[in-house]
C-alpha cells in the first residue's frame, strides 16, 4: 500500500510540475501511464483464479532538459504485474536513468539508452511497455560526427534484466557514410546512398558445466541504403559466430542473417519487395536467456502487424533458428471522380507473405537434441511457417461515410510460431467490413464486422463491434468475440467487452468491463502470451 | 478496492494538470526518408505555426487522421501558413515502407523517420497517433493524443487560435 501511495505521490508531483516546466534556462517534460485490471475466475474460457484479485502496470518518466545537458528518470511500479507479464517485473523502483550531453558533433550518454544499429540484425535496444520488452543498455554511449557525413556509434555496457542485469556484458560500434554529404560534388546529386557497418561482442563468463562454451561472441553487419526518386532500396547482411545457448540447444553453429527492402513509388501508387533468410540469430547477453530476455539484436519479420481484432488470432513471430520468407505489397488510388474511384477515390492494397523453415539437413543422429546442420542458405525448406494473401480496400462514399474491406487468406502454423504440439498447418479465412459514419461535426459511429474461417483448431469466430464518439472528447463501445464454431459445444463462448474512455489534450482514459480471449500479442514479430481473463480495466496515459 | 480508489485519485490529479507537454521542442537526431541524419532544433517555419504528427504505417487512426488532414491542408496553410511535419515511428520492419507509403498517398508534409525512438521518447509519446502544435516562437502550446472521426476539426480551431496569437 505505501508502495502505491508513493507512486501516487510521484504522480502528483509530476502533474504540480507541470506548471512550472520552464526551470531557469532548462525545461522539464514528463509522461505517466497507469494500466490496471481486476480478475475473475472463469473456467470456462480458461481464465485463472489470481489470488490478488488485481494488477497494476504504471511508470513515471521525467526528463530534464538544460542546453546541451540533459537527464532523466523512469520509475516503474507493478503491484502485482498483470497477468501476462513475467512476474520477475513484480515490485518497483528506478528502472531507467542517464545523463547526457549532446552538441553537433559528439553525443555522450552515461547511464540507460536505447540505441539501434542499422536495421538491429546485431544490435537494437528499446523499450516497448505494452509488449513488457525493456533491453536497456545501462552504462556508456559516444555518438561522435567524425567528418561531414562520417558519423560513429560507440556502446558498452549490461543489459536490464527486469530489476537487475544480465551478466554478460555488451560492447558494441557503429560506422556509417552518407556519401553524399561526404562527397562535395555529390550533394545535389539525386541519388542518395548511405553505407553502413557494425560489430558487436558480447562477453559472458564461460561458467557451463558440460559445454565448452566461447565467452566472448561477436557479430558483424555491413547495410546499404540507396535511394532515387521514387525508388529505393534497404539491405543488410549480419553474421554472427557460434554462440550456444539455450536458444539453439549448445550448437557450435554460426549464425547469418540477409534482409532486402525495396520499392517503386509515385503519385497513387506503390510496390514494395522484401525478402530475408535467418539461420541462428539469436543473440542474447546471457546464453541461459530465453523469450524476450537479454536480446541484444532484432529480427525484423515480414508479415503485415495485424490490427483487426480477428486478424491477431493467428499472429506471426519471427523465428530466429531459421526461417526464408518474401513479401510483396501493391497499393493503388483509383482516382476521384473516375468510374471506379468514385467522387472521393478508392484505395486498393493487397499484399502476400510466404515464410519456411530454412532448407537445412541435420547431420547428427536423430538420438540428440543438440542437432548440427548443413544449410542451403537463402533457400526455403519443406515446412511451411506462415503464408498469407490480404486484400483490402477503402471507399468514402461521402464526406460522412467511408468503408475499409478486408479479406485474408492464411496459412499458420500453430506448432512452430507458438511452440505448440499437435496443431499442425491451421488453414483460415478473415473477412472485415469497417464503417465509420459521421452522424453530425461532434459525433461519429465506428462499426466492425469481422468473420474467421476455419474448422481447425477453435474454430470460426465472429465479431461485432460499435463505438460512438461524443464531441471527439468522449467515447463508448461494446463489442463481442464469439467463438461459434468451437468444436465444443459448450466452448462456444460470447467474450463481451463494453469500454468507455475520455481523451483531453495529452490526457487519455480508458476504462473496460468484460471478457478476454487467451492468445498472443505481436508487435513486429516480438510476441507475448495474453492469458484469458474476466473482470475491469483502466489506463490513464498523460504527458507535460 | 484500495488500488481502484488509489487509481481514481491518480485520474483526479492527473486530470487536473493535464495541460499536455510545453516548452521548445527537444533536440534530437531523426532522419530523413532517405536515411540522413536530421536535427529536430532545425524544424522552422519563418514565425508561423508547426504541426508535428506522430504515425506509422500499421496504425490505422494515424492514417485516417493524415488522411484527412491532407484534405483541408492547402486551405489551412493559406489561412494560418502552417507547416505540417509528420514523424513516423515505425522500426526496421516497415521502415522501408513509409517513403513509398507517403508518395503513393501523395501527402505533401515535411516527413521524417523515427526508427530509435528517440524523438518520440523526448516528447513523451506514449501512443500514436500524437499531435503537437508549435507556435511560431518555437513552443509547444498544444497536444493532443490518439485520434475519433472530427479530431481535425479540433486541430483546425487550435491552430487558428495559435496564429492569431
Amino acid at each position: 500500500m505505501k508502495k502505491i501511495l508513493f507512486l501516487g505521490g510521484l504522480f502528483f508531483c509530476c502533474s504540480a510540475i507541470s506548471n512550472a516546466q520552464v526551470i531557469g534556462e532548462g525545461q522539464l517534460h514528463g509522461s505517466v501511464e497507469i494500466d490496471a485490471q481486476t480478475y475473475k475466475a472463469d473456467s470456462l474460457i480458461g481464465a485463472p483464479a489470481v489470488p490478488e484479485k488485481m494488477g497494476l502496470n504504471s511508470y513515471a518518466q521525467l526528463d530534464y532538459t538544460n542546453g546541451k545537458i540533459s537527464a532523466g528518470v523512469r520509475y516503474e511500479a507493478y503491484e502485482d504485474v498483470l497477468q501476462g507479464y513475467d512476474a520477475r517485473y513484480n515490485g518497483q523502483g528506478i528502472a531507467y536513468k542517464y545523463l547526457r550531453f549532446a552538441d553537433s558533433t559528439m553525443d555522450i550518454t552515461v547511464g540507460n539508452f536505447y540505441e539501434q544499429f542499422g536495421s538491429g540484425l546485431v544490435l537494437r535496444s528499446y523499450w516497448n511497455y505494452q509488449l513488457g520488452v525493456d533491453n536497456s543498455i545501462d552504462g556508456a554511449r559516444l555518438k561522435y560526427r567524425i567528418y561531414k557525413g562520417i558519423s560513429v556509434t560507440g556502446v558498452i555496457g549490461h543489459q536490464r534484466y527486469y530489476w537487475g542485469e544480465g551478466s554478460g556484458i555488451v560492447r558494441g560500434i557503429d560506422g556509417e557514410i552518407n556519401l553524399n554529404e561526404l562527397i562535395p560534388t555529390w550533394d545535389s546529386v539525386k541519388t542518395k546512398i548511405i553505407l553502413g557497418g557494425s560489430f558487436v561482442s558480447k562477453y559472458q563468463v564461460p561458467d557451463n558445466t558440460t559445454y565448452n562454451v566461447p565467452a566472448n561472441v561477436g557479430a558483424s553487419a555491413a547495410r546499404l541504403s540507396l535511394n532515387n526518386g521514387g525508388f529505393n532500396l534497404y539491405s543488410e547482411y549480419a553474421y554472427k559466430i557460434n554462440d550456444p545457448s539455450v536458444i539453439n540447444n549448445y550448437i557450435y553453429h554460426p549464425g547469418q542473417a540477409i534482409l532486402i527492402r525495396t520499392g517503386y513509388s509515385a503519385k497513387g501508387f506503390s510496390v514494395s519487395l522484401s525478402g530475408e533468410s535467418i539461420d541462428n540469430m539469436s543473440f542474447k547477453s546471457d546464453r541461459t536467456a530465453v523469450k524476450n530476455d537479454l536480446d541484444i539484436n532484432y529480427l525484423p519479420t515480414l508479415p503485415r502487424d495485424e490490427t483487426y481484432q480477428l486478424a491477431q488470432i493467428y499472429p506471426y513471430a519471427s523465428q530466429p533458428n531459421g526461417e526464408v520468407g518474401v513479401d510483396g505489397e501493391v497499393r493503388y488510388t483509383l482516382p476521384k471522380e473516375s468510374v471506379l474511384g468514385g467522387k472521393y477515390g478508392t484505395e486498393l492494397d493487397v499484399e502476400m507473405s510466404a515464410i519456411n523453415a530454412l532448407d537445412t539437413t541435420n547431420l547428427n543422429d536423430l538420438a540428440t537434441n543438440r542437432q548440427e546442420y548443413s544449410v542451403n542458405y537463402l533457400m526455403p525448406g519443406k515446412e511451411i511457417y506462415f503464408n498469407n494473401f490480404t486484400a483490402e480496400l477503402k471507399h468514402k462514399f461521402s464526406p460522412t461515410f467511408r468503408m475499409i474491406l478486408q479479406y485474408a487468406d492464411e496459412a499458420y502454423n500453430k506448432d512452430v510460431i507458438q511452440n505448440e504440439v499437435g496443431y499442425k498447418i491451421i488453414h483460415c479465412n478473415i473477412g472485415v467490413f469497417d464503417g465509420y459514419y459521421k452522424i453530425s461535426s461532434s459525433h461519429t459511429l465506428h462499426f466492425e464486422a469481422q468473420e474467421l474461417y476455419t474448422k481447425q483448431d477453435q474454430g470460426s469466430w465472429a465479431f461485432g463491434m460499435a463505438e460512438m464518439n461524443f464531441g471527439s472528447d468522449w467515447f463508448l463501445g461494446a463489442l463481442d468475440e464469439y467463438n461459434y464454431g468451437n468444436p465444443a459445444a459448450d466452448l462456444q463462448v460470447h467474450y463481451f467487452t463494453f469500454t468507455g474512455g475520455y481523451t483531453h489534450n495529452a490526457l487519455r482514459v480508458t476504462l473496460g468491463y468484460g471478457k478476454t480471449r487467451s492468445g498472443i500479442l505481436c508487435v513486429g514479430g516480438v510476441c507475448r502470451l495474453v492469458p484469458a481473463s474476466d473482470g475491469f480495466t483502466i489506463s490513464i496515459t498523460n504527458s507535460f | 478496492m484500495k488500488k481502484i480508489i488509489i487509481a481514481f485519485f491518480l485520474f483526479a490529479s492527473i486530470h487536473a494538470f493535464a495541460q499536455g507537454l510545453k516548452g521548445k521542442v527537444p533536440a534530437v537526431q531523426v532522419k530523413t526518408l532517405d536515411g540522413s541524419a536530421f536535427s529536430t532544433s532545425k524544424f522552422s517555419n519563418n514565425g508561423k505555426p508547426i504541426i508535428i504528427d506522430f504515425w506509422a504505417t500499421w496504425c490505422r487512426p494515424c492514417i485516417a487522421e493524415l488522411d484527412a488532414i491532407s484534405d483541408n491542408y492547402a486551405a489551412w496553410a493559406k489561412e494560418t501558413g502552417v507547416k505540417i511535419i509528420t514523424i513516423s515511428v515505425d522500426d526496421a520492419r516497415t521502415m522501408a515502407k513509409v517513403a513509398l507509403f507517403i508518395k503513393q498517398k501523395a501527402w505533401t508534409y515535411e516527413s521524417y523517420l523515427d526508427p530509435n525512438q528517440d524523438f518520440q521518447h523526448a516528447m513523451q509519446v506514449a501512443n500514436c497517433p500524437c499531435v503537437f502544435i508549435i507556435d511560431g516562437s518555437g513552443q509547444i502550446v498544444w497536444t493532443h493524443n490518439s485520434y475519433m472521426e472530427g479530431d481535425e476539426d479540433k486541430l483546425y480551431d487550435a491552430l487558428k487560435k495559435v496564429a492569431k496569437k
